[in-house]
């Protein structure tokens, strides 16, 4: 048998960057501050962990600057765990990114629930081997973010408030959109672009698929079983639990019900087997109470 | 004819669509009731200590075991071949595997994301042109039993692009790794031939479950 060239072995392609989040499908991505609480989640079932300083909750309660996390906690996990390693970095601040790029982190999360490093300019993600997840809270922002070069997309919602209601909105708006795209005819593709602020090429393509091009999941406000199987029926793709697990009274069997919850989104009858007796979800917020809408940030 | 495809979790969608291209009927499979009349599973691309205990869970594993222990064919991309290997060094002590093709796998063998790559691969019994493949973290074959054939395999040193942190293989001079291996009934790749439009790979499992048939 002759071997192709070694040469010809390309890394940080689009296929492998969008191929990691295709894999990821139909789990839960959880976010996790240290070793103890990635293997707390490994152990559940999760899919891959989210490294940051302070879960959502935590930031809205204590405020200041949210960063990213120190290096030496992103290392123990990478070590604790054998599932895929997440990081987030502030919306624009390129040079968390690399940080986190070279500290060999499986996929970067651009995160509103991070403090902005610059309040009019995503990252410029095409140059990077490591793949990117954005958040978005309507198609045209989606379709911004997939144009820098974001693999996968997670509608935002409202992160660590343990209230769904933003992120019904914003998958509701997200899909809402691509099924009234796909029922458009040529020509007012033009003006879907125009109203959307989205390059043209990505809404005529999305008007082909009838789905993003990247695969779209789901975050923000996730804290129950039923939370998750909800938006999964509404069409999200896997779900991001940030203070929803370790905000809750159990977080070892809460976490293990969101993955069951999660798998077997439609079978209602396994959703309230391992909605029983899980003790008391996170405390959530009303919307209108908060002081700071995370999802407002990104542009 | 109809080819389960495990719907735990992972890239079961390219999978399903794969073999409805291929005009096969397609049953996803999440649990034991699913298994009754297939004639081939499908294991997918996900993260194997999730689908490991999503398998233990909803009670699949030991039925699925059952039938693949009495000649199931089945076919593993990436986790799913890590599932139905012998031996899993690196893994969790609590993964279960099936144990049906006498493979010794190392996850994320290739290393992290950053050293996901993609190239072309010869496949034995698929003609000239070589197979896109996708390698996403992908697991690395460290040894193989005498039962196993290799189908293709693929240099360890590459001159530029991702950094393959591997022990030469020692029962396999030349440093070459099997990427796709086949014993009796089953059928696995380090890759995901799910990714790419081509289905020669399905399309040699399709047959294979066809034999087994005969």
């Amino acid at each position: 048998m002759t071997q192709p060239a070694p040469s010809s072995r390309p890394t940080g392609t689009f296929t492998v960057k969008r191929g990691l989040a295709e894999m990821l499908r139909g789990g839960v991505i959880m976010d996790v501050v240290d070793a103890e609480q990635a293997k707390v989640a490994e152990d559940a079932g999760a899919v891959a962990v989210m490294a940051l300083e302070r879960v959502p909750a935590d930031i809205r309660r204590d405020g200041g600057v949210a960063r990213m996390s120190d290096p030496a906690l992103i290392e123990g996990i990478k070590v604790a765990v054998t599932v895929p390693v997440m990081a987030k970095a502030r919306i624009g601040h390129f040079a968390e990114a690399q940080v986190l790029a070279a500290l060999g982190v499986d996929y970067i999360d651009e995160s509103e629930v991070l403090t902005p490093a610059d309040e009019a300019h995503h990252i410029d993600k095409w140059p990077y081997q490591v793949p990117f997840v954005c958040g978005a809270t309507n198609l045209g922002e989606a379709l911004r973010r997939i144009s820098e070069g974001a693999a996968m997309i997670r509608s935002k919602g409202e992160a660590g408030t343990g209230n769904i209601v933003e992120a019904v909105r914003h998958l509701r708006s997200i899909l809402g959109d691509i099924r009234r795209v796909t029922e458009a005819d040529p020509a007012e593709l033009y003006g879907w672009a125009k109203d959307l602020a989205a390059p043209i090429g990505l809404v005529q393509e999305i008007a082909g698929t009838g789905r993003l091009p990247v695969p779209l999941f789901c975050a923000g406000g996730i804290a129950t079983p039923a939370d998750a199987s909800l938006v999964m029926q509404l069409g999200a793709e896997a779900v991001f639990v940030g203070s929803g697990i370790f905000k809750s009274g159990n977080p070892s069997q809460m976490a293990r019900a969101i993955v069951e919850a999660t798998a077997h989104f439609a079978d209602a009858d396994l959703v309230a087997k391992v909605s029983t007796g899980l003790g008391a979800a996170m405390a959530g917020q009303e919307i209108g109470t908060l002081g700071v809408h995370l999802a407002e940030r990104g542009w | 004819m109809t080819i389960g495809v495990l719907a735990l979790q992972g890239d079961v969608r390219e999978h399903a669509a794969a073999f409805g291209a291929l005009g096969e009927s397609v049953r996803l499979v999440v649990g034991p009731e699913d298994l009754a009349g297939l004639s081939g599973l499908v294991l997918p691309g996900g993260e194997s200590t999730t689908l490991s205990l999503l398998l233990e869970s909803s009670g699949l594993f030991d039925p699925l075991g059952e039938v693949l222990g009495n000649g199931l064919p089945a076919f593993g991309t990436c986790a799913g071949m890590i599932l139905l290997a012998g031996t899993v060094l690196d893994g969790r002590v609590d993964q279960r595997r099936f144990g049906v093709i006498d493979l010794t796998i190392r996850r994320n063998g290739y290393g992290r994301q950053a050293a996901s790559f993609e190239c072309d691969v010869e496949v034995s019994g698929l003609g000239a042109d070589p197979l896109h493949a996708v390698f996403i973290r992908a697991p690395v074959v460290e040894g193989c039993g005498p039962g196993v054939e290799v189908l293709a395999t693929l240099p360890d040193a590459c001159e530029r692009g991702s950094p393959v942190h591997v022990e030469p293989l020692t029962d396999r001079p030349g440093h070459h790794r099997p990427v796709v291996c086949r014993q009796g009934p089953v059928l696995v790749a380090a890759f995901h031939p799910e990714l790419t439009g081509d289905r020669r790979l399905h399309q040699m499992f399709v047959e294979m479950t066809k034999e087994e048939r005969r």
